[in-house]
């Protein structure tokens, strides 16, 4: 079975988020970057199906060479090879388009259900359908019985169960796997692992990010004794105008 | 020329958040047209028309039923180009989310998600959308003719109308390809608020001490009509289902009125609650960084501050 895990190179959760250039572009700088954490769970997912019925894993990224030490990461884990698409991730489609041209021959596509940066939350669907397979997301449960595939997915309020079959892609969120951390031994084989550079297909972007825009401060806190709650309770009435 | 906008239903309902993109929809003063696939209550197709839609198409084939991705954006994709819509609006939900998505690869669309209010049209069509999980926003130019948008809670204010829609029924041509999985069960909490639509969170994390001291955080829910939510730690320790994570990796709520108790409000959490319009903050921990996002700070236990506050509010009514 040939496994694509495609993997983003995104800030830290704890990151605080900042903008440059007159709000046009992400301040990086004092930023550590990750991969992102559910694209870890799809990752984890990937390497556990390679230990437990044979696999090849490869990992894809599209962004620009300062994705490498994150792309080597994921080898450390255990992914088998990767390939990056060198190209600045700018929206979900052209990324989408991107990895379905590398996705054909594999049998199972996994990546995160969203990236934390842009949070899209929809790669996967449009690379199902450019691909003609089926997709699903969050997928927080998938095992491999033959060419069958059983699924547990996230919705309101719940689960839904699925079943379809391989070829297909998923959108994976917890509790699918655990995390895993690299080894000593997966982090010395990692730096002899092949990571393959292409450059990216032509594709017309139709969405163009024109600023960035933080949200307004927020006033300060107005502390409400713990034997007031009618005040409290008249404040959000009154003042907040939320009851 | 028109708008068409996604009604999608659970249990012959319509979701209130496609109520919310149908007053979106109005908002753009184009002519809109809603459709709603699968079996759906007549006076619920209505409401479509109660908040300004002036067409309802509905697609009552059965095997519609099953809220199947790929069929749901074969229908809908083909109801664009019959309607010839040049704007696709739905709800952020885990249904609505990849059939607009896929109805954009088939359709050519420009598609954007997360979309936090209405759109500049001044000089072309762009629209303010949600990144870094509602840490920041970003301005988004849509260049194609043909648009998809995702809709966040509250992007637009309902609003009903004098309108009345006139309900058509839509025939679909469906094909083997378009079941490509099969839902074999669903479980779903019943007789509760949804997370994502609830108008009001009340949330609780570590400080509630376990799972069975949950029924006195439910009790303030029911008098508050509100869906109940936790941290990641206490799903994690199964004390309360995932679905109900609010967080980062969680649900992302935008509530009128979030209620957190017992939540120290680390970044992760606050990541999934920053758009609610005003958040209340219940820790015994004065220092608790949560104090810093809130808009009303109660230092105390959880298990004395919650049922004089459930009073407070019985007493209101």
């Amino acid at each position: 079975m040939k496994i694509l895990v495609c993997i983003t190179h995104v800030p830290d959760t704890t990151s605080r988020i900042s903008f440059s250039d007159n709000n046009t572009r992400f301040e990086t700088n004092g930023v550590q970057f990750i991969i992102g954490p559910y694209d870890d769970y799809a990752l984890a997912r990937a390497v556990e199906l390679k230990e437990k019925m044979g696999a090849t894993v490869t990992v894809l990224n599209v962004g620009g060479a300062e994705t490498e030490p994150t792309i080597r990461k994921a080898l450390a884990i255990g992914a088998d090879d990767a390939i990056r698409v060198n190209a600045e991730p700018t929206d979900s489609f052209f990324v989408a388009s991107q990895i379905a041209e590398h996705a054909k021959g594999f049998d199972l596509v996994l990546m995160g259900r969203e990236s934390i940066d842009y949070n899209g939350g929809v790669v996967h669907a449009m690379v199902g359908e450019m691909l003609g397979v089926p997709s699903f997301s969050p997928v927080m449960k998938l095992d491999i019985e033959g060419t069958g595939v059983k699924m547990a997915r996230e919705i309101e309020g719940g689960k839904e169960y699925l079943e379809a079959s391989l070829p297909l892609v998923a959108g994976c969120q917890e509790p699918i796997a655990e995390w895993k951390i690299p080894n000593m031994r997966g982090i010395m084989s990692a730096k002899t692992k092949p990571i393959t550079v292409v450059e990216p297909k032509a594709v017309d972007k139709n969405v163009v990010v024109q600023k960035f825009e933080l949200p307004a401060p927020k006033g300060a806190v107005k502390m409400i004794p713990a034997d007031q709650m009618t005040d409290l309770v008249n404040r959000l009435k009154t003042e907040a105008k939320v009851l | 020329m028109s708008v068409l906008v996604f009604l999608e239903s659970a249990d012959g309902k319509v979701r209130k958040t496609s109520l919310e993109a149908v007053s979106y929809a109005v908002a753009l003063g184009k002519p809109v047209t809603a459709i709603a696939l699968g079996a759906v209550n007549a006076e619920e197709l209505a409401l479509a028309g109660k908040y300004g839609a002036s067409k309802v198409l509905h697609a009552s084939d059965e095997r519609l039923n099953q809220p199947l991705v790929k069929a749901y954006a074969s229908v809908i994709g083909k109801a664009m180009q019959d309607e010839n819509a040049e704007v696709l609006i739905l709800a952020n939900s885990s249904l609505g989310t990849p059939v607009a998505a896929m109805v954009a690869v088939k359709t050519g669309a420009a598609f954007v998600s997360n979309v936090v209010e209405l759109p500049d049209t001044s000089s072309g069509f762009s629209v303010k959308r949600s990144i870094y999980t509602g840490k920041a926003f970003a301005r988004v130019e849509m260049k194609s003719g043909k648009k998809v948008l995702t809709l966040r809670k509250n992007a637009a204010e309902m609003k009903e109308t004098s309108g009345q829609a006139e309900v058509k029924p839509y025939a679909v041509s469906l094909s083997e390809a378009d079941f490509n999985a099969k839902i074999t069960s669903t479980e779903k909490a019943t007789g509760e608020v949804l997370l994502p639509e609830a108008e009001i969170v009340v949330s609780g994390g570590r400080g509630m001490k376990g799972p069975e001291h949950w029924g006195k955080l439910e009790e303030l829910a029911h008098v508050l009509h509100a869906g109940t939510g936790c941290s990641k730690p206490v799903s994690d320790m199964g004390w309360r289902p995932h679905h109900e994570h609010v967080g980062q990796t969680g649900v992302k709520v935008a509530p009128q009125l979030y209620i957190a108790i017992g939540i120290s409000g680390a970044i992760q959490h606050l990541a999934g609650v920053n758009s609610s319009k005003c958040i209340v903050v219940i820790n015994k921990d004065p220092e608790a960084p949560f104090f810093k996002a809130a808009d009303y700070g109660v230092v105390g236990d959880a298990f004395d501050v919650l049922p004089r506050l459930t009073e407070a509010i019985k007493a209101a009514k």
